[in-house]
């Protein structure tokens, strides 16, 4: 059977299978839409946030940005596993005695006031929206090679298949597909990777396989000293030392992991679970479960690298492979023979390299550059889908509570009834998706970076407003909404000019203390911090029963008292 | 619960914390960039330390503080005796619907 055939089948039976389980999880009311019930176990959870957790960026796109990143792209591997230690130890178990739905809930009853609930409804679709983006942006670039479907017919397909689950089901709709999407997508990671590892290593342990020996059919050498040469030889930076500022990796580094524990599609995950106890655990299978993805990613990042150069480099163009020319139909590798030889120069130096090579389609492509079988490469397919739908699905809920819950039902119009309201929760996931899919289609930058900005604008707002709202009793309004609002400001001005505005100024000579607008994120945190905890001194401590649900929130088991 | 047996409670919880973000603060931004160069000099195997616990070694350990910091709060709501309502008490979501 050919790759395309194997696609078609594995697409359509993983699409089937999150149908069912969305019609088997159809959700009846608000709190099944919004928290699944509250029932989840902190395995299932675990799972399903695992899922919502890795998107497009870091199934498709993560591997392959530090493939050319070499060491400097271990930002996204700290950024996003170490925002867990801050989500387990400082958010999820407070946030679950807390109850409630959503992060706005806790933002507005915490900061008593409707000012601060409705920036936070801002900051979560802002933030969300960025985000949905970049999975169906993911979503296209799969869809369009390996079903050969054109762009925006794939991005219309990602669309209509998250638009059913999650109008369906809501959250419950949502939490059993996403645990059958990290299944999917954990398994479809893992085989080329162990393949891959096993060719060119005979280690199948890929983590192990990334420090061992390659064989002899590889040229024998540490992987890594392999690779390190290879680069240097073809003038690319070496791949194990560090090519960008010390201050922008840390800052960067900083602002995923902030962002990652301030994310709210993250957050409301472990409103599901029944208690306190569980959403602890259910951290901790979480970012178990993510790691076996994170730790295997750098190393299929060297095995992809390796393997790109010594199939391409110097090889003859008119004898490359067949993935090589369907990559090229997509536009996302380009071969521009300059010196008309016929011969692939792929080397570090602009003025004479012929072949560019989009960041995204690494993994993608990783393993029919190995050759593996096509069974194996169709799963990757299965997988990717499955990373983009899961992300975009657990995004569009967090719009769809924002504008129902948030918006209506606790500002604009309290009297709906729970009907009306999940009516509301439904339609506005619908025009969230359509929104979604017209910025997918018309997206700057690449997928993974696209997430950098919104974990940036997570970081920055609610963050510091959460943790505050936690370990700061003193903490009042007023602080809280300058923080917020300071913090969000700063970000996304600053991202806005030197990606939008002004993309020319773009370069480490003009930014802020040498930090890049993917790490800028930390420092509209401190901003938030340092604004907040400034005016909150200034200004009256909040009232009694405000500082009860603080003290509340922090014992586990005892319900809180209204 | 007294207010003095709650305090101290959060006091435990607060320390726990604190000296388990060390840790964290410790091996990402200290070994994994900030003496990164310094640890490269070091190698074991076919990596050079730095680089590994940059890209791996730091995320075995953020799995590890996250699984004592389990343990260790389980034990201390024995202790307080929390862990009994912890398991069946249900947050006041209910009422507020």
């Amino acid at each position: 059977m050919s790759v395309q055939v194997w696609t078609y089948l594995f697409v359509f039976l993983s699409f089937s299978l999150y149908i069912g389980i969305a019609i088997w999880s159809r959700a009846g009311s608000t709190k099944e839409f919004y928290i699944a019930g509250g029932g989840v176990t902190p395995l299932a959870n675990g799972m399903a946030t695992a899922a919502d957790w890795m998107s497009a960026a870091s199934f498709i796109s993560m591997a392959g940005l530090i493939s050319f990143l070499g060491r400097d792209g271990t930002f996204y591997l700290m950024g996003w596993t170490g925002g867990y230690v801050l989500l387990a130890l400082l958010l999820a178990p407070y946030l679950r005695k807390f109850g409630k739905f959503t992060v706005p809930d806790f933002i507005g009853d915490r900061y008593y006031s409707q000012t601060a609930r409705l920036i936070a409804v801002f900051c979560a679709i802002s933030v969300s929206f960025v985000y949905v983006c970049g999975q169906m942006q993911g979503a296209g670039i799969v869809f369009s090679r390996f079903l050969e479907v054109d762009f925006t017919t794939g991005v219309l397909i990602g669309m209509a298949i998250v638009f059913f689950y999650a109008v369906l089901g809501g959250m419950k709709g949502i939490t059993y597909t996403q645990v059958a999407q990290y299944c999917v997508l954990i398994f479809a990671f893992m085989v080329p990777a162990i393949f891959i590892s096993i060719m060119m290593t005979g280690q199948p342990i890929p983590q192990i396989g990334f420090g061992s020996e390659l064989t002899e059919a590889y040229g024998g050498g540490y992987l890594l000293d392999r690779l390190d040469g290879l680069s240097e030889q073809l003038g690319f930076a070496t791949y194990t030392e560090g090519q960008r500022s010390t201050q922008d990796v840390f800052f960067i580094t900083a602002a995923l992991m902030f962002g990652t524990a301030g994310l709210p599609h993250v957050i409301i995950r472990f409103f599901t679970v029944p208690s306190v106890r569980d959403a602890r655990k259910s951290a901790g299978y979480a970012l178990v479960f993510i790691a076996i993805l994170y730790t295997t990613a750098p190393a299929v990042a060297a095995f992809a690298r390796t393997n790109l150069i010594n199939t391409v480099s110097n090889a003859e163009y008119a004898a490359v492979p067949e993935w090589f020319s369907k990559w090229e139909d997509t536009g996302l590798i380009t071969f521009d023979d300059k010196n008309n030889d016929g011969i692939i120069q792929y080397v570090g130096d602009p003025e004479t390299n012929e072949l560019n090579v989009n960041r995204d389609i690494m993994v993608l492509a990783n393993p029919e550059i190995a050759e593996l079988p096509a069974w194996v490469i169709a799963l990757v397919v299965a997988g990717a889908l499955a990373a983009a739908l899961s992300t975009a699905a657990g995004l569009l809920l967090v719009i769809s509570t924002s504008i129902a819950h948030d918006m209506l039902k606790r500002t604009f119009m309290p009297d709906i009834t729970e009907k009306q309201e999940l009516a509301c929760a439904r339609g506005s996931i619908f025009v969230a998706v359509l929104i979604a899919g017209y910025y997918g289609i018309n997206a700057p930058a690449y997928v993974a970076q696209v997430v950098a900005f919104a974990f940036g604008l997570a970081a920055a707002s609610f963050f510091p407003a959460i943790v505050l709202g936690i370990f700061q009793k003193r903490m009042n309004k007023e602080g809280a909404i300058a923080g917020m609002v300071v913090g969000f400001t700063f970000t996304a001005a600053y991202i806005i000019y030197f990606k939008i505005i002004n993309p020319a100024a773009d370069s480490a000579d003009n930014w802020f203390f040498g930090i890049s607008p993917e790490g800028i994120g930390s420092l509209g945190t401190l901003a938030n911090l340092v604004v907040a905890l400034t005016i909150a001194k200034f200004t009256p401590a909040p009232p009694a029963a405000v500082q009860e649900i603080v003290e509340n929130i922090r014992l586990p088991g005892e319900p809180t008292p209204r | 619960m007294s207010d003095s047996r709650a305090n101290s409670y959060w006091k435990a919880n607060i320390r726990l914390v604190l000296s388990l973000l060390s840790v964290w603060f410790f091996i990402s931004f200290g070994c994994g960039i900030l003496f990164v160069d310094a640890l490269d000099t070091i190698r074991f195997g076919g990596f050079k330390l730095g680089f590994w616990i940059a890209q791996q070694g730091s995320i075995f350990v953020f799995v590890a503080l996250i699984l004592i910091y389990i343990r260790a709060m389980d034990k201390l709501d024995s202790k307080y005796d929390l862990d009994a309502s912890a398991e069946g008490a249900k947050p006041a979501q209910e009422e507020s619907q």
